[in-house]
């Protein structure tokens, strides 16, 4: 059984269409890649899936569950991980306390008593794994300045690992590598790589820069205007005639 | 139907001045994202220069020109250019703090500057109190007949003036996104600017059409007349021009007919008829779906251009100097208490003990806007609660003091809970009026029952006796508040510290982040709405056994109103700002009660101005000096170092 299945999913914003009964599969530890043009209702898949947008029609089930009605915070704590395409981080706090409240949500151990015994900071296992998991990302030289001073493409990386933190079974990253320069994209590469071989992660990867999506995916999804134009083999789908139109436009 | 007809009639002036100011508020707010509750100040301060300068023997269209179409608007554009230019693209509580500063800050201002005499308002055009003609039997007075004129006439105006210019279209375009409009060519600063200039006009409007209907010209009246433009302003959604108009006029003559219907003599009928528009805006903010929180992801497109906000948590500290702060800090306190316990005369110490049971009321304010970035102007009304609860159960069940705080604590906390539950789907702003209405709602319905505020009398209240030991003393009572406030304190600091303060401080840097971790937002808004009215109505016990009696004027909505001002301007994020801003209240308004008694108004003047710096420092005035002072210190300490290490090698 899939992992994740989403089927026939549609969602219109007034008059537009974002998604025309869009069907996806992912399976435990598969990397699928989701590509398409600006505007094809890549991230309105992701909040769907995620929560953040109910569909007009269809169903989600993760994990032999049937998602749809759950809030984004039940289905993160169900393992659905996931980073934003306009940056969600806390501001004012630092990389490191990103990792530590998310650490401490993902294990639910928190009580307001706990708190009011003193009993509520953070402790030194916590600060181990969120230690280990900034080291994963690259991030252990910035681990206590605050995120508003940090660079796009490392902001987008505390995002990668406050999700990592929860140890989702399905990570959806939308395009993580936009505001990264080239040294940052292979090391973005290799961290994938890693999550996947260590972890097992299965991994929903929206992104515009095709080498990188080749570099970590098994499969690749086509979206264009709201439909799936193409899926199934990297070397395959971008080989196909529909593809490179929906990418660079009517041959001539 | 001619009894109906008397109760509709003295509805309309009422709705015409509701929808003028409506009009405003949502012009500025569309313009430039600025809810002004100055508004009511605004209105005031029109009315007074208006009813000074027919006193004084000006004709009418004179002192008119002058109060209305000069010195109104060029307030507006005043504060548009000097405060308000530079909130745009703020979060709601930097928008709504120093609107919330001027409503304070001008009408002491003017009381200050022409005295506390009660001036008898004049009235526009027609001589107010002449009946011209007669309407289904019921007379049509001068007054009433020249407000809805005016009104009619200024509003077709406007209308016309949006129509013809597409200047509502620019200004929306400008509220969505000001950098996108200027690159379609607008000039946003413009239309702002105009924006604010055209709304002042109508609050001041407004003002001078309403105060005939008052017997004096006194702020109170202005605010409850903002308060009501609100709600009309609700009814449009914030945005609907014709809707905003209608809501404000059928408003005032409901008002009227339901006061006209209802059983005189009840508190029913004295309460609800000053809190029918609170009943409507809050049901409104509830219903209407366009009210609900906007998706934080649906702001400016290009947001992302702007700089990020500055961090407001106090920066990390090299070891030596946090220790000596810390050290600084504890010595200062412990001297202060000695000095408190051992030199002080009497009345301060009474006025000492005031500000540390100020210091718990406000520290509820930490908790729920400085932890969990939320905004509530009814923290008053839940120490109320806790006061009442108090001052009840002694009356009652000879219930001690000290476990009627806990009861009172626990009432104030069911009650913030309530009050959180509609909350939960609402904006900043939304949440803001909810609460306000809630406030004034209890002020003018709940606390007047004999079984809730004690009735026009109040309540007597004993101080606590515990385990046979008495605290009646003064001396004794300040120790107990100074132990029971450094409980409290512990406890907020822990919260900070603890999951739930990391929680909150997730949800304010985002919420959509904090859920995608698997945050339950809403479970800790209600939190944290639910711990802060505890803290409040524990402080308002003890506010209760301190003074030794209570009344429902003790927490009045604008104590809500004082309260968040004064905190967000000395410091709402930190425990230490909160028990500054309880001492600096308390001490500024004793040694303004020994000055005569004009300057009474001095105290709302200046935390009035000072909320203004809200704006460039919202970590507060005291945090922002102390922030630098450490800078200092680091940099000396730095410096000490850098020589011991030169001297060493
Ligand atoms: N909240 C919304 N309201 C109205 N329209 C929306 C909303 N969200 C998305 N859309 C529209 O739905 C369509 C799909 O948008 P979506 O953001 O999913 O595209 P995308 O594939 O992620 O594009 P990009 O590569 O630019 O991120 C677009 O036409 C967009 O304008
Ligand atoms: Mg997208």
């Amino acid at each position: 059984m899939a992992l994740l299945e989403a089927s026939d999913l549609s969602k219109s914003f007034g008059g537009i269409l974002a998604l025309a009964e869009v069907t996806l599969r992912v399976e435990s530890a598969e990397a699928v890649g989701l590509v398409g043009p600006n505007g094809a209702g890549k991230t309105t898949l992701f909040d769907c899936i995620a929560g953040w947008t109910r569909a007009d029609t269809g169903r989600i089930v993760f994990d032999g569950r049937a998602i749809d009605r759950l809030a984004p915070y039940r289905r993160s704590r169900l393992g659905i991980g996931r980073t934003f395409q306009r940056l969600e981080l806390f501001t004012g706090m630092t990389p490191l306390e990103h990792l530590l409240v998310a650490e401490r949500v993902r294990a639910g151990t928190g009580r307001l008593w706990k708190d009011l015994l003193g009993l509520g900071r953070p402790t030194a296992a916590e600060r181990d794994l969120a230690a280990e998991t900034l080291a994963l990302v690259g991030l252990e030289d910035v681990a206590d300045a605050p995120v508003s001073t940090l660079s796009l493409g490392r902001a987008r990386l505390v995002e990668l690992a406050r999700a990592l933190v929860g140890s989702p079974m399905l990570l959806m990253l939308d395009e993580p590598s936009s505001g990264l320069d080239d040294q940052e994209r292979r090391a973005l590469v290799a961290t994938m790589r890693r999550v996947r071989a260590e972890r097992g992660t299965a991994v929903l990867l929206v992104e515009h820069d095709l080498d990188l999506v080749s570099a970590v995916v098994d499969r690749l999804v086509v979206l264009e205007t709201g439909r799936v134009i193409a899926d199934g083999g990297v070397a395959g789908v971008l080989a196909a005639a529909g593809v490179r139109r929906a990418y660079l436009g009517p041959a001539r | 139907m001619s009894q109906f007809v008397s109760f509709v009639l003295p509805g309309i002036p009422y709705g015409c001045a509701y929808a003028l100011m409506a009009a405003g508020l949502v012009l500025t707010y569309q313009a430039s994202g600025v809810f002004n509750l100055a508004f009511g100040a605004q209105a005031f301060v029109s009315a007074v220069l208006f009813t000074i300068a027919v006193r004084a023997g000006w004709p009418g269209w004179i002192a008119f020109l002058v109060s209305v179409v000069l010195a109104a608007p060029l307030i507006g554009v005043l504060l548009e250019q000097v405060l308000f230019r530079f909130t745009r693209t703020a979060p709601p509580l930097v928008k709504l703090v120093p609107a919330l500063g001027l409503l304070i800050a001008i009408p002491s201002l003017v009381q200050l500057v022409i005295g506390t005499s009660a001036r008898v308002p004049s009235s526009l055009l027609l001589s107010p109190s002449e009946v011209y003609f007669h309407l289904a039997g019921s007379p049509v007075s001068g007054e009433e007949l020249s407000t809805t004129v005016v009104a009619v006439v200024v509003i077709i105006l406007l209308a016309l003036l949006l129509q013809s210019s597409g200047l509502g279209l620019r200004m929306r375009a400008v509220v969505e996104s000001p950098r996108m409009a200027e690159l379609a060519g607008i000039r946003s600063e413009r239309v702002s600017a105009f924006a604010w200039g055209i709304s002042s006009l109508f609050a001041g409007l407004a003002g001078v059409l309403l105060a005939p209907i008052y017997p004096q010209v006194n702020a109170a009246n202005f605010t409850a007349l903002l308060v009501a433009a609100v709600a009309a302003a609700a009814i449009g959604g914030f945005a609907s021009m014709p809707l905003t108009l209608l809501g404000g006029v059928v408003l005032g003559i409901v008002q009227e007919v339901i006061a006209g219907y209802l059983p005189s003599g009840s508190v029913l009928s004295s309460g609800l008829r000053p809190a029918f528009p609170f009943v409507v805006l809050a049901m409104v903010l509830v219903s209407r779906r366009s009210l609900r929180g906007a998706q934080p992801s649906l702001g400016d497109p290009l947001a992302g251009c702007d700089p990020p906000p500055p961090s407001l948590r106090p920066p990390a500290r090299m070891a030596e100097v946090a220790i000596g702060s810390r050290v600084f800090a504890g010595v200062l306190a412990a001297l202060l208490l000695v000095t408190a316990a051992v030199l002080v005369p009497g009345n301060w110490e009474f006025t000492l003990t005031q500000g540390l049971v100020l210091s718990v009321i406000f520290l509820s304010i930490t908790v729920l806007t400085g932890l969990g970035g939320q905004i509530s102007l009814c923290q008053a009304t839940f120490a109320g609660a806790g006061a009442f609860a108090v001052g009840q159960l002694a009356a009652h069940f000879g219930t001690p003091v000290l476990l009627g705080l806990l009861v009172g604590g626990g009432l104030a906390a069911g009650i913030g809970a309530l009050v959180a539950l509609p909350t939960l789907r609402l904006g900043g702003l939304s949440v803001g009026l909810l609460t306000l209405s809630f406030a004034l709602v209890a002020d003018n319905v709940l606390f007047l029952y004999s079984w809730s505020g004690g009735g026009g009398s109040g309540l007597s209240v004993p101080r606590p006796t515990v385990a046979g030991i008495s605290f009646a003393s003064s001396s004794a009572f300040f120790w107990l508040v100074v132990v029971l406030l450094a409980l409290v304190s512990l406890a907020v600091r822990l919260l900070g510290a603890g999951t739930t303060g990391q929680e909150l401080a997730a949800i304010r840097g985002s919420e959509i982040g904090a859920a995608s971790i698997g945050v339950n937002v809403n479970r800790l808004r209600v939190v944290a709405f639910t711990l802060s009215a505890a803290v409040a109505g524990v402080g308002g016990g003890l506010y209760a056994s301190l003074q030794q009696s209570v009344s429902p004027t003790d927490f009045n909505y604008q104590f809500s109103l004082v309260y968040v001002v004064v905190v967000a301007s000395i410091g709402i994020y930190t425990v230490a700002g909160a028990i500054e801003a309880g001492l600096a209240y308390t001490v500024l308004l004793q040694l303004i009660g020994n000055l005569p008694s004009r300057y009474s108004s001095l105290l709302g003047l200046v935390f009035g101005l000072v909320a203004l710096s809200y704006v460039r420092h919202p970590e507060g005035v005291v945090e922002y000096a102390r922030i630098w002072a450490l800078d200092r210190a680091e940099q000396l300490a730095r410096l000490l170092k850098r020589h011991e290490q030169a001297a060493g090698s």
